[in-house]
């Protein structure tokens, strides 16, 4: 490297007064209730390092950084020697300025293509670049603290940003004579104490029962163990790559010991629960379930479908872009690593209250806004560049994911029918594919199966990984005709747990030799197991044999995928890594993959205050105004419009979207799921995406709330026109510690709910994922935990596309029917989050055991094209229904209530297994003779005039004006 | 014989297959080649009719989008561009392809190696990405591609940088004069959307959703007609069931094939 560096400032400056990204983040400030900024000017800066002259920086300025028609550059040459320590100084009188730099050793694409862009255009001396970004803030008497404060809450994040009042200097990752250290852990002869102290220092996250199991190896073979070693153990024993929790002995406690749903004691609780439920269930459409990286059905006769649902809870609450953006690419890969092309994504969102007040914030706990804009823009990056459409999601508000938000990010994939190879032999290569590692996202496994706590932040700030999507892209480019070739006998991909995960997966069986100092790093200077450990984004490992290696290679070079031998697949049943010619690991694969011993906890379950259904005794509901409540209602964050969230996720690219999430004659109206005809299928074959989830339940009973959220799930499938016979299910659980009981009996009680819900419905679950201990400890020493969360993902099924139904109103004139065993109760609603001062108290709605049967006759009339349009009724209840449909229309509607004493109960009280459904006047007696002995009545009718009615004995109960349900839906205005 | 699309691929580039979909079905033949291989494999460029540039977010849109695609084409491809142009073959470059044609100085009119722009697609007026349905008005019947179309086209638009901008105003009343305005945004109604949100999603000044050179061949747009050439793709299909983009690729197709 340069030994007297010569560093060139590039900084791009808007010409144009209302540059957009200037405006955008004004409006941050002021939406953040930061006062005394009149304005922003936010510039680009480029830092080019190298023996380059003046003339070279401005060619390349010319021709690369600048667009002279909206902005203008300015050249200075730095000098980096008068660089002080740098990190956030501060020149004597604030002047406005605000530089912002990445750290060191964080990933920065922009900069790598700079200097690759550079040695294009002929400057072949530029040895390094980096990125910035300037802020000038405009304002009478701005003071250091309110400077502060903005780089702080909006313009760096400290995870990964350095910012200075004024000037900043570009820190370089210097190069690092790489080395082989490796340290010794001597845990034989240590106490429970010095075992912990070493659980703990190294942030292990292993109790003491396997830790000692560890130490007990270590007598066996009768060494010490190296440090690469012991991070293998923790990294494959960790709760997210092996789920203990799910698969621990539980003892259940009850109060009420006759509750006869739960047995005493699981001796497996995965085992008895999820996976025997499919299992029981048994249906021949599922391919593969609980086996492989995602779960598949068959789609077509030719093709199957996978889908898998992840968590990137942890990573999103300290860095919100970067978290989300490798959450979405972690996802995809796991359908890569099925040999899938990623054909569409989901993403359900759980955060705090926007409106919460900076002071009210927990310490090191980022502002829910801050953390909302960058998940959405995190996965808006990553879906967006991949080319693979983002069509369905639900965000949901609640105090409980204020330090602790959730990201679930779904991926589905199609191949042909079986042509995810499974054939390891000894001798085949071990190939990474894709990215280089360096530091990114060290034991990002224990670090997203721990507590977090105000610290968390700054000691796994390497916890969080950047993704660049593109090299991601790539892999796809490849690996997909690497497929169709057969070019290749396995494949995993790198998540969690790095190589040490993925290749410890793959040689599980058989063995393994690996070479370290073969993979490519992006700075040297990592010990072993670093690189081993490593989250470093986009790589992919592959089970090559020896003949294929020239033609994987030829398709790599073609796609610009950087393609590297780490080793050999052996008979030893050993899993050996070597740095040069040292080996630093060697451990049994018995012991490592199943020497694990079982977690065993214990549940403790108490009843809900009130049964599910049970209605409370006091029959005088406050009088209210209905008009009114609605609004506040279609107000409310959990209910209203999501357009400004999904706009910016491209749902239209591969062209297969059928049923998009926005949809009505104004493309705004909320659709219950989406449907996609995949277009490279031949048949008329489509899939549905919905989802389920409710935690407002889930406080007050998780095993009604998990039949609900599977009832949600399935219902929004059937309404977008899916055969309720053929929907797989996937389960994501979001909870807290299990180590407390009380957790841990919401979790029995959320479990054993998915075997009885889905043995009802005929629903197998295919995959599913947990993320525990989704807690906060704050500086008071408090436990802030979330709310239970189970998200139920729906991947439904049509035989053609053309049965696919939206939800907005279609003709004025028709009927709508209210279809379903109604029976709204208040627990848990809407309707009490709008009116606190008078709430409802008691039970959730109970869900109904006719659903399935409800669900299967309507699909008869779906089939016979009786259904004009169908939406479901949920958050809000019956009211909340039919002002989305009537929005969506751009129609009015009138529900005809005669004889109905309980007005608020049946406009706003919420229900399991209940349609809206429109159906064109005279097909009753057909939809009659289909539905047999089933619940449905005719409830209203389509109106032209833009008014949604409620009319009980000839008058207008509630009449509200489709301009204002809008307005208070869009645009949340509630006056 | 069917005429030969050769269909540009880079990394990042998202939507090379929806429009070789298009354009087989309006009667071409497609070639998808990276570039690189295009570069190494030294393919011969008369061998084709069409060229086409995808959709995408090629090479991450590092440094602006479309930006290094151009530096390829600029670098890699000078000679080979300029004669396949030349020669009157119809070009097209959407949304991703647009702004490299656009970065590249290619279009709306060819700039000289390091002759300042008079146009550039910028960050939309909304300062972020945006997918939504747009209704376009072909206008050019110098455009090879949109020349006698008398139908508006429904499609989708997905880009956070597809708002046209011009250096001087007369420069955009020079291209409405040479008929280099290909297509505009407009109402679903076919009104002009007169820089309305959403209708002209961006910013674009004159609603303007595609240009051409001046010659005609060669169309740059923001929007994606190649998404909507199937029944199943478009969301109304019950009130606006003939508003597909296909009868754009079938002009290009049948124009390069009287070549």
């Amino acid at each position: 490297m340069n030994s007297n560096p010569v560093v060139y400032r590039v900084s791009i400056k808007p010409k144009n007064q209302n540059d957009p990204r200037s405006l955008g983040y004004l409006n941050d400030i002021r939406a953040l209730g930061i006062d005394g900024v009149s304005g922003i000017e936010c510039s680009d800066l480029y830092f080019l390092r190298g023996d380059i002259t003046a003339e070279q920086v401005r060619m390349l300025t010319d021709r690369l950084l600048c667009d002279t028609v909206t902005h203008a550059a300015e050249i200075d040459c730095l000098n980096m020697c008068q660089d002080t320590a740098g990190e956030n100084r501060s020149t004597s009188a604030p002047s406005g300025l605000i530089e912002v730099a990445l750290r060191a050793g964080v990933t920065d694409p922009v900069a790598e293509q700079i200097v690759r862009a550079a040695r294009i255009v002929g400057i072949d001396k530029l040895n390094a670049a980096s990125t910035g970004l300037r802020f000038f803030v405009k304002g009478d008497n701005l003071s250091e603290p309110l400077l502060r404060q903005l780089a702080e809450r909006l313009f760096a994040n400290p995870v990964i940003q350095r910012y200075a009042l004024g000037v900043i200097f570009p820190s370089f990752t210097e190069a690092v004579e790489a080395s082989g250290t490796v340290e010794v852990i001597s845990l034989r002869g240590l106490d429970d104490d010095g075992l912990m102290k070493i659980s703990a220092d190294r942030r292990a996250a292993l109790n003491l029962n396997e830790m000692k199991t560890i130490q007990a190896y270590c007598l066996r073979e009768q060494r010490d163990l190296t440090d690469i070693e012991f991070e293998m153990l923790a990294q494959t024993w960790s709760e997210h790559c092996v789920h203990k929790t799910f698969k621990s002995r539980v003892t259940v406690e009850q109060e009420d010991a006759s509750d006869p749903r739960f047995p005493q004691e699981y001796n497996h609780l995965f085992n008895q629960t999820i996976r025997a439920a499919t299992r029981d269930i048994n249906a021949d459409w599922v391919l593969s379930s609980f086996r492989e990286n995602a779960g598949i059905v068959e789609f077509d006769g030719e093709n199957e479908i996978s889908f898998k649902v992840e968590t990137h809870n942890h990573p999103s609450a300290i860095e919100p872009f970067g978290g989300a953006n490798t959450g979405i690419g972690g996802v995809i890969r796991d359908v890569i690593g099925v040999s899938h092309k990623p054909i569409a994504s989901t993403d359900i969102l759980c955060f705090g209250p926007q409106n919460t007040r900076l002071q009210d914030l927990p310490e090191g706990v980022l502002h829910p806004r801050r953390i909302e804009s960058g998940v959405v823009a995190g996965i808006e990056d990553y879906g967006n560049k991949m080319g693979i459409p983002t069509v369905n999601g639900a965000v949901w508000y609640d105090q409980g994911y204020t330090a602790n938000p959730l990201v679930f990010c779904g991926s589905v994939g199609m191949a042909p029918r079986g042509s995810n190879p499974h054939g390891i032999v000894p001798g085949d290569h071990v190939i990474l594919l894709g990215g280089k590692t360096g530091r990114d996202g060290l034991r990002g496994a224990t670090f997203s199966s721990m507590t977090m706590d105000a610290q968390t932040g700054e000691v796994s700030g390497a916890s969080v990984q950047i993704g660049a999507p593109i090299v991601e892209k790539g892999l796809v480019d490849v690996l997909m005709p690497a497929r169709d070739h057969c070019l290749y006998h396995a494949i995993t991909d790198c998540g969690a747990g790095g190589l040490s995960s993925a290749v410890g997966e793959m040689v599980s069986e058989h063995g393994g030799d690996i070479q370290l100092a073969d993979v490519p790093l992006k700075y040297p200077g990592l010990v072993p197991w670093e690189i081993w450990l490593s989250e470093a984004q986009e790589r992919m490992v592959l089970a090559v044999p020896e003949d294929n290696l020239d033609d994987l290679k030829e398709l790599c070079d073609l796609y610009q995928v950087e393609m590297t031998d780490i080793g050999r697949v052996t008979d030893t049943c050993r899993t050996r890594v070597f740095f040069g010619d040292k080996m630093v690991l060697d451990l049994d694969n018995q012991f490592l993959h199943n020497g694990l011993p079982q977690r065993h906890y214990t549940a403790r379950i108490t009843a809900p205050r009130f049964k599910p259904g049970q209605r409370t005794q006091k029959t005088d509901i406050q009088p209210v105004d209905y008009g009114k409540t609605l609004i506040r209602l279609l107000a409310h964050p959990n209910i209203c419009s999501r357009e400004k969230i999904i706009r910016v996720y491209d749902h239209e690219v591969q062209g297969g979207t059928v049923v998009k999430p926005l949809c009505g004659i104004k493309h705004d109206g909320p659709s219950d799921g989406s449907v996609i005809k995949p277009q490279s299928a031949n048949g008329r074959q489509a899939i549905v995406l919905s989802t389920g989830l409710n935690p407002e339940y889930g406080k007050h009973d998780p095993y009604e709330m998990t039949c609900l959220a599977l009832d949600e799930a399935i219902r929004n499938a059937v309404c977008c026109g899916a055969n309720p016979e053929r929907i797989a299910v996937l389960d994501n659980f979001c909870w807290g510690d299990p180590n407390r009981p009380e957790i841990m009996g919401d979790l029995v009680q959320a479990a054993q709910a998915c075997y009885d819900a889905s043995q009802r419905y005929k629903t197998p679950f295919i995959s599913g994922k947990d993320s525990f201990n989704n807690e906060y400890l704050g500086p008071d020493g408090k436990r802030h935990a979330i709310p239970p969360t189970l998200l139920i993902s729906a991947l439904g099924w049509m035989s053609d596309w053309e049965q696919s139904i939206t939800m907005d109103l279609k003709k004025a004139g028709n009927l709508l029917l209210l279809v379903g065993d109604f029976q709204p109760v208040f627990g848990g609603s809407h309707y009490n989050l709008v009116n606190p001062q008078q709430i409802v108290e008691e039970g959730i709605p109970a869900c109904s055991l006719i659903n399935p049967e409800v669900y299967r006759s309507f699909y008869g009339a779906v089939t016979r094209g009786l259904v004009a349009s169908c939406h479901d009724l949920s958050e809000g209840g019956l009211a909340v229904a039919a002002a989305e449909m009537c929005m969506a229309g751009r129609k009015g509607a009138r529900l005809e209530l005669d004889g109905i004493e309980d007005l608020p109960r049946v406009l706003f009280g919420e229900t399991s297994g209940c349609l809206l459904v429109e159906i064109a006047p005279g097909s009753e007696d057909l939809f009659a003779t289909i539905m047999g002995h089933l619940p449905w009545q005719k409830i209203g009718e389509v109106e032209s005039s833009p008014v949604l009615h409620a009319v009980k004995d000839g008058k207008d109960t509630m009449s509200v004006s489709l301009t204002r349900l809008l307005g208070a839906w869009k645009d949340r205005q509630t006056l | 014989m069917k005429p030969r699309a050769m269909i540009l691929f880079a990394p990042g580039i998202n939507r090379d297959h929806d429009v070789a979909t298009a354009l087989e079905m309006a009667g071409a033949e497609t070639f998808i080649y990276p570039v690189k291989q295009l570069f190494e494999e030294k393919i011969d460029w008369a061998m084709f009719q069409m060229l086409v540039v995808p959709g995408g977010f090629s090479y991450a849109d590092a440094l602006g989008a479309g930006r290094l695609l151009a530096l390829d084409l600029n670098s890699y491809f000078t000679d080979e561009v300029s004669r396949f142009l030349d020669a009157g073959k119809p070009a097209i470059g959407i949304c991703n392809g647009f702004q490299a044609l656009v970065k590249a100085g290619i279009l709306p009119d060819r700039s000289k190696a390091n002759e300042p722009h008079k146009a550039t697609l910028t960050f939309n007026q909304s300062n972020h990405f945006e997918c939504r349905w747009v209704t376009l008005k072909p206008v050019s019947q110098t455009c090879v591609w949109t020349r006698g179309l008398d139908q508006l086209i429904d499609c989708p638009v997905a880009h956070g940088e597809g708002n046209f901008k011009v250096t001087e105003p007369v420069y955009a009343q020079t291209l409405v004069d040479n008929d280099q305005i290909a297509l505009v945004y407009t109402h679903s109604d076919g009104k002009p959307a007169l820089g309305a949100y959403p209708q002209n999603p961006n910013g674009s000044v004159m609603d303007i959703a595609g240009v051409c050179n001046r010659a005609g061949n060669v169309l740059g747009l923001m929007p994606h007609p190649e998404n909507n050439i199937l029944a199943f793709q478009t969301p109304d299909r019950a009130n606006r069931p003939d508003h597909f983009g296909l009868p754009l690729f079938v002009n290009g197709v049948r124009y390069a094939s009287q070549l």
